[in-house]
């Protein structure tokens, strides 16, 4: 588990510093240009935000579930977070449609719960992250379908969907927040001390507790993260398709392949959010590719189940 | 050790027995005994009976055998997600070999046997020799699985002959005849932790797997029979299960979450998620739960979303109890 | 060693094998397809229903009535309801109708409902369960899927009478199977009209709920017969959406992204249509000709955009007539049987407004037959 010092200079070599660069950006390219060569109306503007607007939910999920990963967990409860968060708001909105904003601070509150109750379970009950998580993914569905009674109930309105559908200036709103979330989760993770002491901890959590890093802090900051990047996706999400129960499944696994795919090392202590983004947008991509070339939706979870494992299985060669 | 008198040597082995009982066993047995007033005051199908406690086994069973592969695998110190897929693969290609003819049972069982076991073995090749981490060697294959059957059969494929449902259905002297293979999985199962060499390889290589290289082990071929086990384990459950619904769909493993339940109820039996501790018998207790909270909660008539809730507090809950006043660094 | 040495290489070989064969393999399922069920069908959409004018709840499409005398009990009685779940909005307003309805039965002294949250397992479990407490005395089933539950519905006539409605199952063993006139009929007119509109031919995609459902299974055979009949007409993908929004939307918008031009969208219920609908809108293509059912958004959509639209529909008012059945099997009165066919209207242009409810919920159906019922609106969700 030990890493190579990082000697980075700039009299470097250009082909070390290449041989250096995560494969992602390569691969994204590599995607993208098998799309725009499959069909060629997606080197336009239009088409291309199309896609990128499909792509942020993903986005911002993948970034917030790197933190986790850095610290050396996982986060599976994201996916149900996101159904609980729109079902819920579609109720609130239901009786309420005037109270937007309201809602909007409402869910992000319980987004700052939510990660901290999954970061309390983990620091001080000791229950292993997958666990911890995975008996809140089957809570937190649990609860958004008790709320709405089984079924999608409820509605959103149009001022509340206008950020997963609208556009300003042909710019999509979604994509507005997603560069927002993006700079500042890379700015906390890269540039700030808390940074630093989230990929000690991901390292070796002895040592930071050791260096006096107080652990249980840094983690539950990090599950925060999380849960909250899984309520601006389902924000961004209940915008794109309205009220469903169906809507966030399956994301925490697709967040998890996006991270991986991005070069974040499982079991911590290794990762960059403007990778993580590529792999979320090549994740992404390459199930457009894969629909472009007539591939049936199924075999989209057949692709990913091969790029994960031969993500990890590459890096697993390459350290 | 064989000069020990006899005795005492009973002593020990009673008071290991013991200590061999999962403490979740108090945890069942209280809320069994604790549902029979409530049954019997709130219930609205017929109170507490003989039938009740049939049912909850009865609707374990899938679940059960599934767990118990599970078991070994985290025993051994990994995971398996893989699972749920594998319970559709086996119940799609079963009902699909079968096409309502008996004599194709012959065959297809053990064909869909030896793929479950295939599918287990190749999930413990990536995890050794590819190194891939066991959540995302499993969790990919799990996904290729359903890529693939999803994308050849989007129904029910084919059925089961009538006499092939005489599994789930059929009962020998007044027992269900599930409740036979149930034991006859637990106990072997059982019977393979406890008294064979390669059950006690499993819980070295689980409980310190570097030790268990330097003493001599070959720690990957473990490995992957454990997972050869967990795959034929879900191949048998999804068997079951195609003999319960009649036919086999895609979607029956990733519907029942069973691998996300089977996990659960590991753990809840108190097998460490980090390998070398725990067993069978605990495994089986911890889905009996699961099992006891279906059917008192459809007797009592609660909200079954509620249920769902109470589950995964239950998954942290139990977890905790184990782990709490545990030293190590968890994440 | 011996047994890894000479299995691997089989189980390598299975493995692939099994895989292989599974992708080639072309699905041919014809096991719902049943001319004669389809020819009466249709005749049934020209007939006229029997029973009091006004309430097609208490209507048959048929003079087939069954015995039930063997049945007759003294009230108060116990009536117990296996429901595969409440997942979708159409469940949702059929609920809402049953649970009023329910009010007007003074007899029914004890209601008794497992819901098996859309699991076959689960729902196979719960109607042993409700048989075993040997407490009731009729049982209502909607099936989750049709195969699945059929032997667990089979061994329950053996014990009690049993109602089906909803969804099908495979045996005549329930006393009656309360039924609209069907999904042949639904699929079939849904379908000729995308073809009747589509005159140079074009792109139909078709969206169905899920798989394995015989009510559903219907009324895509019709269609396919009837779209495959046509030979400008070429059906691009035929998908699920498990009835959500959500996967209805991001389907709608791979197939635009695929093939540039959808020209009509099929649909064999219509909870989703107007989510479908919106993927035209975000791309900013016009919306092409689009069949839904009697749900409010797609109705208001369909008045608002002018479109070609057509909704035949499958009454949620069965729900109510599966109590009223209830009751009259444990009366001895005669119920039609052992299908009970409901009148099915169709919504069309013509018609369109007596149908569009503007104080309704957007997941509200229009024909509930609950509007003289206590509590309306306010309980299905509306405003006076």
């Amino acid at each position: 588990m030990s890493k190579q010092p990082q000697t980075s200079s700039l009299l470097t070599p250009v082909w070390s510093r290449l041989s250096r660069m995560e494969p992602i950006y390569i691969i994204l390219a590599a995607i993208v240009l098998a799309i725009v060569l499959s069909n060629p109306i997606y080197a336009d503007y239009g088409p291309m935000m199309q896609l990128l607007r499909r792509a942020s939910p993903l986005i911002v999920l993948a970034v917030g579930q790197l933190f986790v990963i850095v610290s050396g967990g996982f986060d599976l409860s994201v996916g149900s977070l996101i159904t609980f968060i729109v079902l819920l708001s579609a109720l609130v909105l239901n009786t309420h449609p005037e109270q937007v904003y309201a809602c909007i601070a409402l869910c992000l509150a319980i987004g700052i719960a939510a990660g901290s109750l999954n970061g309390l379970v983990v620091s001080l009950l000791k229950v292993p992250s997958i666990i911890a998580t995975l008996g809140m993914l089957l809570a937190y569905r649990g609860a958004g379908l008790y709320l709405s009674g089984g079924s999608a109930r409820g509605n959103l309105p149009d001022t509340f969907r206008a950020f997963g559908r609208e556009t300003v200036y042909g710019f999509p709103i979604a994509l507005i927040v997603v560069i927002v979330f993006g700079v500042f989760a890379a700015w906390i993770l890269h540039g700030t001390n808390y940074g630093r002491q989230l990929f000690a901890v991901g390292t070796n959590p002895r040592a930071a507790r050791l260096s006096g890093v107080n652990v249980t802090m840094v983690r539950v900051v990090a599950f925060m993260f999380s849960a909250v990047s899984a309520v601006v996706a389902a924000i961004l999400l209940g915008g794109f398709s309205g009220v469903s129960t169906a809507v966030g499944n399956g994301y925490e696994l697709q967040a998890i392949s996006a991270a991986v795919l991005g070069g974040a090392v499982l079991l911590g202590g290794r990762g960059s959010v403007p990778a993580v983004i590529a792999g979320a947008i090549a994740l992404h991509a390459l199930f457009t590719l894969l629909n472009i070339w007539g591939f049936p939706k199924p075999m989209r979870d057949a692709v990913q189940g091969i790029i994960i494992i031969s993500a990890v299985a590459y890096s697993a060669w390459r350290r | 050790m064989q000069k020990v008198e006899h005795g005492t040597a009973m002593m020990m082995s009673l008071r290991k027995q013991w200590r061999d009982i999962p403490p979740v066993l108090w945890v069942l047995l209280v809320m069994a005994i604790a549902s029979y007033p409530l049954t019997e005051a709130f219930g609205r199908t017929g109170g507490f009976s003989l039938q009740f406690l049939a049912n909850v086994v009865e609707r374990s069973v899938t679940l059960a055998i599934v767990a118990v592969g599970q078991t070994f695998v985290i025993l051994v110190g990994s995971i398996d997600l893989s699972v749920a897929f594998v319970i559709s693969l086996a119940a799609v290609m079963a009902s699909y070999f079968m096409q309502g003819n008996a004599t194709m049972i012959l065959i297809a069982v053990p064909a869909v046997l030896l793929m479950g076991a295939g599918i287990g073995w190749i999930n413990g090749f990536l995890v050794t020799r590819g190194r891939v981490n066991p959540l995302i060697a499993t969790l990919g294959m799990g996904l290729i699985i359903q890529g693939i059957l999803s994308t050849s059969f989007q129904n029910f494929a084919g059925s089961v002959p009538q006499s092939y449902q005489i599994i789930a259905y059929g009962s020998l002297f007044g027992i269900p005849n599930s409740f036979f293979l149930l034991l006859a999985v637990a106990f072997g199962a059982a019977f393979v932790l406890r008294k064979t060499r390669f059950g006690a390889h499993i819980y070295a290589v689980g409980g310190n797997s570097e030790a268990a290289r330097l003493s001599g082990i070959n720690t990957d071929r473990i490995m992957r029979r454990a997972h050869l086990i967990a795959g034929l384990l879900a191949a048998l459950a999804g068997l079951f299960l195609t003999s319960r619904l009649g036919s086999g769909a895609p979607w029956v493993g990733p519907d029942g979450i069973y691998d996300l339940e089977s996990i659960a109820a590991v753990v809840i039996g108190g097998t460490i998620l980090a390998g070398g501790r725990g067993g069978v018998f605990g495994t089986i207790i911890g889905v009996l739960i699961f099992g006891l909270i279906d059917s008192l909660f459809n007797q009592l008539g609660i909200d079954p979303y509620l249920k769902q809730v109470l589950r995964g507090l239950i998954i942290i809950f139990a977890v905790a109890a184990y782990s709490m006043r545990s030293k190590d660094e968890v994440a | 060693m011996l047994f890894e040495r000479i299995a691997r290489p089989l189980m390598v070989a299975l493995v692939a094998g099994g895989s292989f064969a599974a992708t080639v393999q072309a699905q041919d399922n014809n096991e719902f397809f049943d001319q004669a069920e389809y020819d009466r069908q249709i005749q049934l959409l020209d007939a006229k229903p029997m029973g009091p004018e006004g309430k097609p709840w208490l209507q048959s499409m048929m003079d087939n009535y069954r015995d039930t005398s063997q049945y007759k009990k003294e009230g108060p009685w116990v009536v117990c309801f296996s429901q595969a779940g409440i997942f979708n909005p159409w469940q949702v307003v059929g609920n809402q109708t049953m649970k009023e309805e329910l009010k007007l039965h003074p007899k029914i002294a004890e209601f008794i409902m497992t819901d098996a949250e859309g699991k076959d397992d689960k729902q196979i479990a719960d109607i042993n369960d409700l048989v075993a407490s040997d407490r009731c005395d009729v049982l209502l089933v909607t099936p989750n899927t049709t195969a699945a539950l059929t032997p667990a519905v089979e061994r329950a006539c053996e014990k009690l009478p049993v109602i089906v409605f909803s969804r099908g199952v495979a045996t005549e063993c329930p006393v009656s199977y309360i039924t609209p006139i069907g999904g042949y009929a639904f699929g079939a007119q849904a379908a000729r009209f995308v073809s009747e509109n589509l005159p140079e031919g074009g792109n139909v995609l078709a969206l169905r709920i899920s798989p394995g459902v015989d009510v559903l299974e219907t009324r895509w055979s019709a269609a396919e017969r009837i779209f495959s009949e046509n030979d400008k007409i070429k059906v691009i993908g035929a998908e699920f959406t498990n009835d959500d929004r959500a996967i209805a939307k991001s389907i709608v918008e791979d197939y635009l992204q695929r093939f540039g031009k959808i020209d009509a969208v099929w649909m064999d219920a219509g909870a989703t249509s107007a989510a479908a609908i919106e993927a035209f809108e975000d791309i900013g293509v016009d919306i092409p000709i689009f069949t839904g059912e009697d749900q409010q958004d797609f109705l208001a959509k369909w008045k608002e955009e002018g479109l070609t639209a057509i909704a035949p529909t499958y009454p949620t008012f069965q729900w109510r007539t599966a109590i009223i059945a209830a009751e009259m099997i444990l009366s001895g009165e005669p119920v039609p049987g052992p299908i009970w066919y409901l009148p099915q209207p169709t919504i069309t242009n013509e018609n369109l407004d007596k149908y569009l409810q503007a104080n309704m919920p957007p997941q509200h159906y229009a024909l509930c037959g609950c509007e003289e019922m206590e509590g309306y609106p306010e309980n299905w969700g509306g405003t006076k």
